[in-house]
């Protein structure tokens, strides 16, 4: 477990010190955010209607920046190769890893949500429940995204190759995500899209790190 | 003690070497050598378990490490080409990180005196990327010296250090054989170390081949 704290608390560390490259991601999702409104008009009832799909959009796509990065650095410098020798299970290092990369990329992105979805006038209850998907969802994203940041690592061109691998994946996250948010607003009540949206993320924090880890070592060898 | 038998490793096609044994007890050392491209490292990688040998054997303690790889792990200290330093953190937070990674975690306190035998007093505290190559080679090498691991695994421990740091270094491999530690290490240059060692030639002329009668 102090091994796993240790990655943790290393890892922000890393993050405090290039804060270019967190608020690089953040800035991202609130320009990629804001630019919607500008362009579709004002009207208030069709902005209503996609915040939650281009919230999640921008999400995704601004957890997805850091991606290529999450493991990248720790094999060029043999911290990989360390890990590895741990007595402690990657797996346990990986999911560090993991949980660094969610507070640095995802929380952030949780917590600046209802503030951007002001611009797309949501209700309080809404901007409340949307919160609430993307806390679920996010960290789903750093996991899966974990699998194909390992899977790619040491691939030359990784970048494109990573996108076009994890954001398929991101499909079932998006669509429950957005679609707790629209569900309440139709009046259904979102408690079955944000189960759903839970359930990928007990299934992720379960299997995530153990492919991840997996793809690591096959990319040591 | 480390063995193994029948070693062999391939890159591609090519079989980089084949039938290497060896044997490490306690207070022994192992130099391997060989040219550039020999498979130095690729043996160093595949004992320590980093890789995967293309066939053959390594037992520790008598028994395969396949077997006791969490075990094996927990006794092992691996020094690869990569120092493992973080070019973002200081001197002090890398070694302790790495520490706690081993599984042994050190307290402030050790940690500064490590970093201090190793010749680094006053850089505690600057990130890694302001120094030089040799003293992030000694950041690396501080954690040496917190070391409880039996095997070291170190591949090109003399590069990059100076004349007074290269005897420090003997002198820290030397205590670490005097209390019963193994050593397994590639070097370019002739090194002086106590207790009995050996050296593992890679590379050399395969056996003659027998001409055409």
């Amino acid at each position: 477990m102090n091994a796993f704290l240790a990655i943790v608390r290393r890892d922000l560390l890393l993050a405090a010190r290039r804060k270019s490259e967190v608020f690089t991601a953040l800035f991202f999702f609130m320009i990629v955010v804001s630019l919607f409104p500008l362009g579709i008009g004002p009207e208030s009832a069709t902005l209503r209607r996609i915040a939650p799909g281009v919230l999640w959009v921008a999400a995704l796509l601004a957890a997805m920046l850091s991606l290529n990065r999450l493991f990248a650095a720790d094999h060029q410098d043999g911290t990989l190769e360390q890990m590895s020798l741990s007595p402690t299970p990657l797996a346990l290092l990986v999911s560090g890893k993991v949980l660094a990369h969610w507070l640095t990329a995802g929380l952030p992105l949780v917590l600046l949500a209802p503030v951007l979805g002001l611009q797309f006038d949501l209700s309080a209850r809404s901007l409340g429940i949307l919160m609430i998907s993307l806390l679920l969802g996010t960290p789903v994203l750093s996991l899966v995204g974990a699998i194909g940041a390992a899977l790619t690592l040491g691939v030359r061109g990784g970048g494109v190759l990573l996108s076009l691998l994890v954001l398929p994946l991101y499909i079932p996250a998006l669509i429950f995500g957005a679609g707790a948010v629209e569900a309440d607003l139709a009046g259904l009540g979102a408690a079955g899209h944000l189960s759903l949206l839970g359930a990928l993320l007990a299934l992720g924090v379960f299997f995530a790190p153990w492919a991840a880890t997996a793809a690591l070592r096959i990319a040591l060898e | 003690m480390l063995r193994a038998h029948g070693l062999a490793c391939d890159r591609g096609d090519r079989r980089l070497f084949s039938a290497v044994d060896l044997c490490v007890s306690p207070g022994q050392w192992l130099q391997v050598e060989g040219a550039n491209g020999a498979g130095k490292t690729s043996l160093l990688r595949i004992l320590a378990g980093l890789a995967p040998a293309a066939d053959g054997l390594i037992e520790w303690e008598g028994r395969p490490v396949a077997e006791v790889r969490d075990d094996y792990h927990a006794r092992l200290l691996y020094l690869g080409h990569a120092p493992a330093i973080k070019e973002d953190l200081s001197a002090l937070e890398n070694l302790q990180t790495a520490a706690a990674v081993a599984g042994r975690p050190l307290d402030e306190a050790t940690a500064m005196t490590a970093l201090r035998r190793i010749g680094l007093k006053g850089r505690e505290d600057l990130p890694a990327r302001v120094l030089s190559q040799g003293q992030k080679r000694r950041v690396a090498l501080a954690r040496l010296l917190c070391s409880q691991a039996r095997l070291w695994i170190m591949d090109e421990p003399f590069v990059a250090l100076d004349v007074a740091a290269v005897a420090q270094l003997c002198s820290i491999l030397d205590d670490h054989l005097s209390r019963g530690g193994m050593l397994i290490f590639t070097s370019h240059q002739a090194v002086q170390l106590a207790g009995s060692g050996a050296s593992l030639r890679l590379g050399a002329p395969a056996a003659p081949r027998e001409v055409a009668a």
